[in-house]
């Protein structure tokens, strides 16, 4: 028994019914997200405007501040937006440069796990102009320094160093990086490590290579060959024994 | 077979629900048919079998349809089934996935159990024939009905569009000045949160900046009542209350990262959980100088190389002491950089530990070219070597 309007035909407009309520689904969804993220902007910049604006009255309500902290939290916003002015431009007074060591130190905990806690004080100020927001005041380099001295104390854990012209914000301390363990690492099997050992295999920079084998070196961890063909060689005697056993 | 239609799976509006199986299998009178795990939905009016995976394939059968239906008991490695006889199609069918077959009846296989609560429920439904009662409302013609589709999706879009609106709304007035805000704050946060949960839902997060990620993850860390000089008065009390709000903030973090932190580190962590109630280095340097005196899990500590850290209780000398000369004896002896590398400490602090522990006689160092390396001290421990010694002095 035949019967008209079914059959294949019918199963492939259905198929091609169902296709199109996929796209149209995942247009409406596309819509939503630019949608939200317009929201987003518009609350952002709302809260940036309120937290230079009002930051008083903010800490006057309890209540509300913390409101206010876990709207910033969610939108990802800073809360600490005050202005440069008069008098901490020319006394170094006012909450300004307080808060931009906060952010300062912040910028350096959430790179030190790439960086090892070293980075170029200019590469510090950009991260510091796109993560403090278009509507903030520009920044300079002697602002970082200033916010930077006032961190003096609080200790040695946080250090600028003066290279050849330009700085470097040391922000993880000896006493607590792993730096100097991850060279002995690499160098275990070999019993030595060189700049172009460390650079293919920790992906580390120049500055920060040199400041861990420098240091193994002043202390006699390692001992330096100058005489190795292409690059120094820098040994460790302390594997020595462990070489010695293969 | 060929009774059964394609069907979008929603319910008129009229049409109750009696019963639901997952785990079930259709059968074409004896042969197996590709719907073989689905759920089957039993109506007033149909049976509704939905495919467990493909939520978009679903099949109706109208009880109209059903002459008398027959249990078959399982067995071994045999699900129960419902055999459902079925008496010719009715002209003007709905397309179904097939246009003919040879048996006029179709079998319902339980693969996860439920067959014979289904069953009663299905005889139940066949004996009051509500299907005779309560006519179908929006049966309509096929031509018809895809025209309603299609203005239920621009009702959808409509409909978000409207929301959304009112959102953007919403947003700018509680905007407007403080007072509004701090009236609407709780809504707003709510708001705020189910934004960013959509977004972080479709996109992983809301930005891609870790300097952000990581300001909005200490700032969502943060302490409801933070310790001012306006609440706690000045000079001594104050501190000590910082300090007792520090100990306790920084407990968590500290252990998360090994029990010891810098000092410029808290004082990004603290502020951050402290929002905009700043506190300055010197008044957290004052206060953690009280942490000790207050007898805190979290103390001071600085080293010689003048860096200022917070570090945990558990890390007191006399169990790092302990726990150094232990793992000496069991290695037979250990350098400042063997030590870093099993502890996960740094080279630095391992060779400080070294040094305490020779300090308090743990430990013996061995100078030699290839550094210092530290051995047991077994001068203290074995006896019959101090004899030895003593005999011979």
């Amino acid at each position: 028994m035949r019967r008209r309007g079914i059959g294949m035909g019918a199963i492939k407009n259905k198929n091609l019914a169902q296709a199109r309520f996929k796209d149209k689904g995942s247009e409406l969804a596309e819509d939503q997200l630019n949608q939200m993220s317009k929201q987003l902007d518009v609350f952002r910049t709302h809260l940036e405007d309120f937290a230079a604006k009002h930051k008083d009255d903010i800490r006057k309500d309890p209540q509300f501040r913390k409101h206010f902290q876990e709207m910033c939290a969610t939108i990802g916003v800073d809360p600490l937006a005050s202005g440069k002015g008069f008098w901490a431009e020319m006394l170094g007074v006012g909450d300004f440069y307080y808060e931009l060591g906060v952010q300062i130190v912040e910028v350096c905990l959430a790179t030190s796990h790439r960086n090892g806690g070293l980075m170029d004080l200019e590469e510090l100020r950009q991260k510091l102009l796109s993560t403090r927001g278009k509507r903030k005041q520009e920044i300079s380099i002697d602002d970082l320094m200033r916010a930077i001295k006032k961190l003096k104390v609080l200790g040695n854990g946080f250090t600028v160093i003066p290279v050849g012209g330009r700085y470097l914000v040391q922000s993880v301390p000896g006493e607590l990086s792993m730096d100097h363990t991850a060279v002995l690492q690499l160098a275990e099997d070999t019993g030595y490590v060189s700049m172009s050992m460390i650079r293919d295999r920790l992906k580390w920079g120049e500055e920060r290579s040199h400041r861990a084998v420098d240091y193994m070196l002043k202390e006699g961890l390692a001992w330096v060959d100058d005489q190795a063909p292409q690059e120094k060689h820098f040994w460790f005697p302390a594997l020595f024994s462990n070489l010695d056993q293969e | 077979m060929d009774r059964l239609e394609w069907s979008d799976g929603n319910l008129f509006p009229n049409e109750s629900t009696s019963i639901q199986q997952i785990g079930v299998r259709i059968y074409d009178g004896e042969d197996k048919t590709p719907f073989d795990n689905g759920s089957l939905l039993l109506t007033s009016h149909r049976l509704i079998w939905k495919d467990a995976k493909d939520q978009t394939c679903v099949l109706s059968l109208p009880l109209s349809l059903i002459v008398f239906v027959e249990e078959q008991a399982g067995g071994f490695s045999k699900s129960p089934k419902i055999l459902a006889h079925l008496s010719a199609p009715m002209p003007g069918k709905q397309p179904g996935p097939a246009t003919s077959s040879k048996n006029h009846y179709i079998r319902f296989s339980f693969t996860q159990g439920g067959m014979t609560e289904f069953y009663r429920c299905l005889a139940d439904e066949l004996a009051h024939r509500r299907w005779e009662h309560i006519p179908l409302t929006s049966h309509q013609p096929a031509s018809q009905k895809r025209h309603v589709r299609a203005a239920g999706i621009v009702g959808i879009e409509r409909n978000i569009q409207q929301k959304h609106k009112e959102t953007d709304q919403n947003i700018s007035v509680a905007f407007e000045d403080l007072n509004k805000l701090i009236a609407k704050a709780k809504d707003m946060v709510t708001l705020a949160k189910g934004i960013s949960s959509k977004i972080k839902e479709k996109q992983g997060d809301i930005t891609e900046d870790e300097t952000i990620r990581l300001q909005s993850y200490l700032l969502s860390l943060g302490v409801d009542d933070p310790v001012t000089r306006e609440t706690h008065g000045s000079g001594q009390s104050y501190y000590r209350e910082l300090a007792k709000q520090i100990g306790s903030m920084l407990e968590q973090p500290l252990r998360e990262s090994g029990g010891i932190m810098t000092l410029t580190d808290v004082y990004c962590r603290v502020n951050r959980a402290r929002g905009m109630e700043l506190l300055s280095p010197e008044d957290l340097i004052s206060a953690c100088k009280l942490l000790e005196v207050l007898k805190l899990p979290v103390r001071l500590k600085s080293f010689d190389s003048g860096v200022q850290v917070l570090q945990l209780q558990s890390h007191s000398e006399e169990e790092s002491i302990e726990k150094t000369a232990k793992l000496v004896e069991e290695n037979g002896s250990l350098t400042a950089e063997e030590l870093s590398t099993m502890a996960g400490l740094s080279v630095i602090l391992a060779k400080e530990r070294l040094l305490l522990t020779e300090k308090s006689g743990g430990v013996c160092r061995d100078e030699s070219v290839e550094g210092l390396r530290f051995y047991p001290n077994q001068f203290l421990t074995r006896k019959d070597l101090y004899f030895q010694l003593g005999r011979t002095l």
